[in-house]
């Protein structure tokens, strides 16, 4: 057993229910222990009225402070309409083999795109979102299969197509990252 | 293995350099980063870059006077400009100084996304397009004309001299001396390279068949015209037609032929519409087509027209030297198209090969050889292996004297007894071949 955890870090909007299932998901899929943590942030502080958004920039940096060493990865979980400088919005981010990612659930919603309230599905894609993330904290690129979780999306039909799970390649490839031989 | 895409993001803003490169690296890319215009061309001088992401508004440089330094370093760089402050004017002057895109601060994952992957599907294409000209272009050396002698040097000579004009083309030789390819030297070393060289064997259609062949014909035209078809004339707009053989088309097509050539314009079989086309035409005969004028065979004003230039192609026996190289040519062409190991060819096979006369020229040669490999030892081209082996073995030469008189009275029958030809074939003087028809009794007849 692995004396390292993966730490999902939430700003007390996710009910225990779904954190349970984000925690269960987590582990299953990159063999780690996961432990919730809730913090308080006054999250105005990345708020930017021009664009009604907060930065992802900035809530990333902040999530990185907050990393605890005994943590092998860290993850925001956040339910906020992201953005980047340059781009018009993200479903989340993370230092690319760094210690720490986000993921919002705000956009993951179908009542955003006119669609029918559908709480499993955003909650599948939310799941999704954070292992995708997790992977680039790991040091996983964009994958071109068509169904790992690694493969890139833009929109939550992206996410919907692929699965949860990694490629046989990214596991390798997750796995030598982890236990390098 | 497929090459990584590379990316460099020119901002001044710290953000847009570091969320775009985080992206980009996400999804694969090589990415490099630069704070200013004067910092970025100094990296492309030391580095390449396929896709350059610029903003326009910057300290000191702007996006737009590095665009333009940056294609006049290297037209064929992708430069996409960004700016936070979107006006048409910006953009229309950024397109036409070259940017592959413009787009506007902040951006859509996904328009991003598009962006780069229409850009890298234009590297794809630019290089694709670069690898297929150099396929073409190594046509150029027409690997196919294969010899040293002079002879051959000079054919290629005019090839060259001729390629990159328009005029027609009159290719002369014996059957099977390679005039076809000939002609593809001179379309492949064309303007037209790249349209097609389209090849009409005049000789082996009757004249109603080479007629719709030549200008196609309309539905219904005739029985069995069930749909519209498009002529050769047609076919090769803007490329070249090789008409083979055209001693023998018709005194009728004869007249068809000049008048084509004269307006580029023609009707299909049964049609009714006037049809334009742009072509080359290069003929080939293994005739002697003045001698045909001079019969009344051939109209003259049809010779003139085709005959503004005349390559003569020389018969394989009057260019020996070449013989080991193209044996040598053919062993390796037969020898991969047939998945074998190439194989050498005996001494004495070689000097059969260069002693032969070649009535049926490079394709005899050619079909020996091909012949020799499937019959053969698998390991090297034997005397026995050669068709031309049994008139050595069965000339009944018991001596040297023997074979002497059988050789001279040959080349005299070759020659219709003409001594100085036959001396200088023989490469001997008038007076030695004298003493050898007496010494040997020979007779002509």
């Amino acid at each position: 057993m692995n004396s390292q955890h993966i730490t999902l870090l939430t700003f007390g909007y996710f009910d225990k229910g779904l954190l349970e299932e984000v925690a269960g998901a987590v582990s299953r899929e990159f063999n780690y222990p996961v432990i919730c943590r809730d913090i308080h942030i006054d999250l105005s502080e990345f708020y930017d009225a021009g664009r009604r958004q907060y930065n992802g920039d900035k809530v990333l940096k902040t999530v990185v402070s907050k990393h605890d060493y005994d943590s092998i990865k860290t993850i925001g979980l956040l339910n906020i309409d992201l953005f980047i400088p340059i781009l018009t919005y993200i479903f989340g981010q993370a230092q690319l083999g760094g210690s720490a990612g986000i993921a919002s659930m705000y956009r993951l919603s179908n009542e955003l795109y006119g669609l029918k309230h559908d709480v499993g599905l955003q909650k599948e894609r939310f799941i999704k979102e954070v292992i995708h993330e997790l992977g680039h904290a790991f040091g996983l690129l964009h994958c071109h299969d068509v169904v790992c979780v690694m493969r890139s999306g833009s929109y939550v039909e992206d996410i919907d197509q692929k699965s949860k799970d990694f490629c046989q390649n990214c596991r390798r490839m997750m796995e030598s990252t982890v236990n390098p031989s | 293995m497929e090459k990584k895409i590379s990316i460099l993001v020119v901002d001044d803003e710290d953000s847009v350099r570091d969320s775009l490169s985080i992206w980009f690296t996400e999804d694969g890319y090589r990415v490099g980063c630069a704070e200013n215009a004067t910092k970025a061309l100094s990296i492309l001088e030391s580095d390449n870059y396929d896709i350059i992401l610029a903003d326009i508004k910057m300290p000191g440089m702007d996006g737009l006077e590095m665009l333009r330094r940056i294609k006049s370093l290297n037209k064929d760089s992708i430069v996409i400009v960004m700016t936070a402050f979107a006006t048409v004017d910006t953009a229309v002057k950024a397109l036409k100084d070259g940017a592959f895109d413009y787009v506007t601060k902040p951006f859509d994952p996904d328009d991003l996304s598009h962006l780069i992957r229409n850009a890298s599907k234009q590297i794809s294409l630019v290089q694709e397009n670069d690898t297929l000209k150099r396929r073409v272009d190594s046509l150029d050396n027409v690997e196919d004309l294969i010899g040293k002698s002079e002879s051959i040097k000079k054919v290629l000579r005019e090839v060259e001299s001729v390629a990159p004009t328009n005029s027609s083309v009159i290719i002369t030789g014996e059957s099977g001396t390679g005039k076809e390819l000939i002609a593809r030297a001179i379309h492949t070393n064309s303007l037209r390279k790249f349209y097609p060289l389209v090849s009409v064997h005049c000789g082996a259609l009757t004249e109603s068949l080479l007629e719709s062949e030549l200008f196609g014909h309309e539905k219904g035209a005739f029985t069995g015209a069930l749909y519209n078809r498009k002529g050769r004339f047609e076919m090769a707009d803007s490329g070249t037609i090789f008409l083979d053989e055209i001693a023998t088309i018709s005194q009728k097509m004869q007249v068809e032929l000049l008048r084509v050539l004269e307006t580029k314009s023609f009707m299909r079989v049964g049609g009714n519409k006037e049809i334009t086309s742009d072509f080359r035409v290069i003929c080939a005969t293994n005739k002697d087509l003045k001698s045909l004028v001079e019969k009344g065979i051939f109209r003259e004003d049809l010779f003139y027209r085709l005959n503004v230039m005349n390559i003569h192609v020389p018969p394989l026996r009057e260019r020996l030297d070449d013989i080991p190289l193209l044996v040598e040519y053919f062993i390796k062409k037969y020898c991969t198209s047939m998945n074998r190991p190439i194989l050498t060819i005996d001494a004495a096979a070689m000097r059969r090969l260069l002693e032969y006369q070649y009535p049926g020229n490079i394709r005899e040669l050619e079909n020996m050889i091909e012949r020799a490999i499937v019959i053969g030892n698998g390991k090297k081209i034997m005397l026995n292996d050669l068709p031309i082996a049994k008139d050595v073995i069965e000339s009944n030469v018991e001596s040297l004297d023997d074979f002497e008189k059988t050789f001279i009275l040959q080349i005299l029958n070759k020659y219709s007894w003409n001594i100085s030809r036959t001396a200088q074939a023989l490469k001997v003087d008038r007076v030695t071949l004298y003493n050898k028809i007496k010494k040997y009794g020979l007779k002509a007849g």
